[in-house]
């Protein structure tokens, strides 16, 4: 993974609360057995008609939606499916932070698996962020800061773990593999085995 | 110091614990795969050649973009769409390339991933089960710590047989009262829903425990603890008793002789102590509970089947959901017309689950202009259908009889809700699309459902059951 130390972008506003990741990628695309070209489906019924032309009320239809790398989003971002298919596709089309009051357990920890970060701000910087779609934010990964509003900035929650290898480009499962010694010697004395 | 449930089960599987600077690792008993969240974490391994560290404590099927049409197997019939063929046969060689004993189309014991490890009886009280796929929570109900992760961990799972995690905090959800005749655990746990919110249990591991949580049986069981993550929860559990030990009792995968006796004196420890703490505790009371129906496109918006639909309060949020399930605030859902019922799911497709929808169709008929689904959840709840002539009731009533799979829960094989159609479905998503592209989702238990399918509109199954 490549590291990642500063976001700085526009944003884009999705203000409905509980979108799910079958609003963010339809099931109906997951037989795919690659990674790569889901943005094309990224929020694909929301951000289409039925004909297919794109919805020009949706978000990230308005042109200044585009380049955005950062989303703020309706509190409960993320909820439903464990599909890692909504990470992939919120990156393949651009999008690298989200940012609500609260992002679902299963999302946030695919997110930083794959360099996707999830930000969860005080309802009151939320609001905020709610009423300025366009607005240029920094995001300061290694100080744990969101920059917003020229000059403000709050400070959010990052595990410690999930920083260093933001950071460092660290490959969790290349950690993993290294505590292998340790792994066999909890196999071999539990007093149990499965 | 007393323990939970939780902390006892993740207190057994610290491969190292967690410190300020590193996550746990977690060690990880059953590993449950099937096609849709595997193929990338496979290709890793290719990429980095790495093996499956323990084929042996993974369990492989397919579930949800096979077919569910009859025949005696997914050979004699189409698998809709190229990619879902692909997918497939990918399975079938990721599985045989890496030494996974895959349940596959022609196994007697393939079904929902979530159904055959406990009918097997892989799933067991004190085990730590995983799986790409949310509703892993559902293994829960055997007190085991089971949830759902993405395909890079997936891949973790694969190589190490291990997860990085960070401890989750407790929430105990104490159930008083006994459940009335009509009401099932499906209507308990879309009431704690309601109730709690979709982000009541963000963070936390869930413990549902009281008097109706004893009385159940473990299909309902199952139905509660598989629906946790539609409150955001990590995972649900309910501590292992006689009734789960009677359950795994003599199932294949189970420990058999003195390791059973041995096993079970490991499980019967597996309770939250007098005087465990937990972060935070709900109450619920199901004395009065009445059949539950969602009325939106989140499983917290969910109404008593006579109640009416509450007003948005100008919340766009609300009146989106209502928009989309074209709805009015107001009135109850019970003079809603349906189009489509479908029985099936990890949540209900068990055989009591069955037996429940099958008591109201017996001697009716699916209302015209009806079509209902019913889906077992395993090739093995199939054959016990049929062995007491299930079957026989919902042909004879107008709805279709299918293989099983996940079908209409998540419309990738196929089975899907057309456009703007409404649906009362035992599965656990009524999100946007989730059972089709415009699809309307209300969810139900199986006896509402089945209700609903004979009146033609969503309907209390309470009349049904005076009149049977």
């Amino acid at each position: 993974m490549q590291p990642i130390t500063r976001i700085r972008s526009t944003t884009v506003v999705l203000p409905t609360r509980d979108i799910d990741t079958d609003q963010i990628i339809p099931a109906r695309f997951l037989t795919a057995t690659s990674r790569e070209g889901f943005g094309v489906q990224l929020f694909h019924d929301l951000r289409f008609n039925k004909d297919g032309s794109p919805n020009p009320g949706f978000a990230l239809n308005q042109p200044a939606a585009a380049g955005c790398a950062v989303l703020v989003a309706g509190n409960n971002f993320g909820c439903g499916s464990s599909r890692e298919h909504a990470i992939w596709a919120l990156l393949d089309y651009g999008i690298r932070a989200v940012v609500s009051t609260e992002i679902a357990d299963i999302f946030r920890n695919n997110g930083l698996k794959n360099g996707l970060i999830s930000i969860v701000v005080d309802t009151q910087t939320h609001q905020w962020l709610l009423d300025n779609p366009g607005t240029e934010v920094e995001i300061d990964i290694a100080r744990t800061t969101l920059r917003f509003a020229g000059d403000k900035t709050v400070a959010f929650q990052l595990d410690d773990f999930a920083r260093y290898c933001l950071v460092g480009g660290i490959d969790q499962l290349g950690f993993l593999r290294q505590r292998m010694p340790d792994i066999e010697n909890f196999e071999q004395n539990r007093s149990w085995t499965p | 110091m007393p323990s939970t449930l939780f902390e006892k089960v993740w207190h057994d599987h610290l491969v190292t614990p967690e410190t300020p600077d590193t996550p746990a690792i977690l060690y990880i008993d059953l590993h449950l795969i099937h096609e849709v969240t595997t193929p990338q974490a496979f290709a890793l391994l290719r990429e980095q050649q790495l093996p499956v560290r323990r084929p042996d404590l993974t369990l492989a099927t397919m579930d949800h973009s096979t077919p569910t049409l009859p025949g005696a197997s997914f050979k004699d019939v189409a698998i809709v769409g190229a990619s879902a063929v692909k997918q497939i046969s990918q399975m079938q060689k990721n599985c045989a390339d890496f030494g996974i004993a895959l349940l596959d189309h022609d196994s007697d014991d393939r079904g929902i991933v979530h159904v055959i490890g406990p009918e097997l009886g892989a799933t067991q009280p004190g085990k730590t089960i995983v799986c790409g796929d949310s509703h892993t929570s559902t293994h829960g109900a055997f007190g085991a710590l089971a949830f759902g992760i993405g395909t890079t961990e997936v891949g973790h799972v694969l190589a190490t047989q291990c997860l990085l995690q960070r401890q989750p905090k407790t929430l105990a959800v104490d159930i008083s009262g006994r459940l009335g005749a009509g009401v099932s655990a499906k209507d308990l746990i879309l009431a704690i829903i309601g109730q709690i919110g979709v982000n009541g249990g963000t963070r936390h591991v869930l413990e549902y425990r009281g008097a109706a949580i004893e009385a159940m049986g473990m299909d309902a069981r199952m139905t509660v603890c598989n629906m946790s993550i539609e409150a955001g929860a990590r995972a649900g559990m309910i501590a292992p008793d006689d009734t789960t030990v009677n359950y795994l009792a003599g199932r294949p995968q189970a420990p058999r002789g003195r390791d059973w006796d041995s096993a079970v004196t490991r499980w019967r420890r597996l309770v939250s102590d007098d005087g465990a703490r937990f972060d935070a505790m709900v109450s619920v009371d199901v004395a009065r509970l009445g059949p539950m129906v969602t009325f939106g496109t989140n499983p917290g918006m969910v109404i008593g089947i006579n109640e009416a639909i509450p007003d948005s309060r100008g919340d766009p949020s609300f009146r989106k959901a209502l928009d989309y399930m074209q709805l009015v605030p107001g009135k109850p859902l019970t003079d809603t017309e349906v189009d489509v019922v479908f029985v099936g799911s990890c949540t209900n497709s068990r055989l009591s689950d069955l037996q429940d929808a099958a008591a109201i169709l017996k001697g009716r008929r699916v209302a015209d202009g009806v079509t209902m689904l019913v889906v077992p959840g395993s090739q093995q709840i199939k054959e016990q259908a049929e062995a007491i002539g299930l079957d026989k009731i919902f042909r004879a009533a107008g709805a279709q009889w299918r293989e099983s799979g996940c079908s209409m829960c998540i419309g990738m094989n196929g089975d899907t809700v057309p456009n703007g159609k409404l649906s009362v479905s035992t599965s656990n998503r009524n999100f946007e699309g989730r059972q089709g592209a415009g699809a309307r989702t209300i969810l139900a238990s199986p006896i509402t459902a089945a209700a609903s399918a004979v009146s033609g509109r969503v309907a209390d199954p309470r009349p049904f059951l005076r009149e049977a």
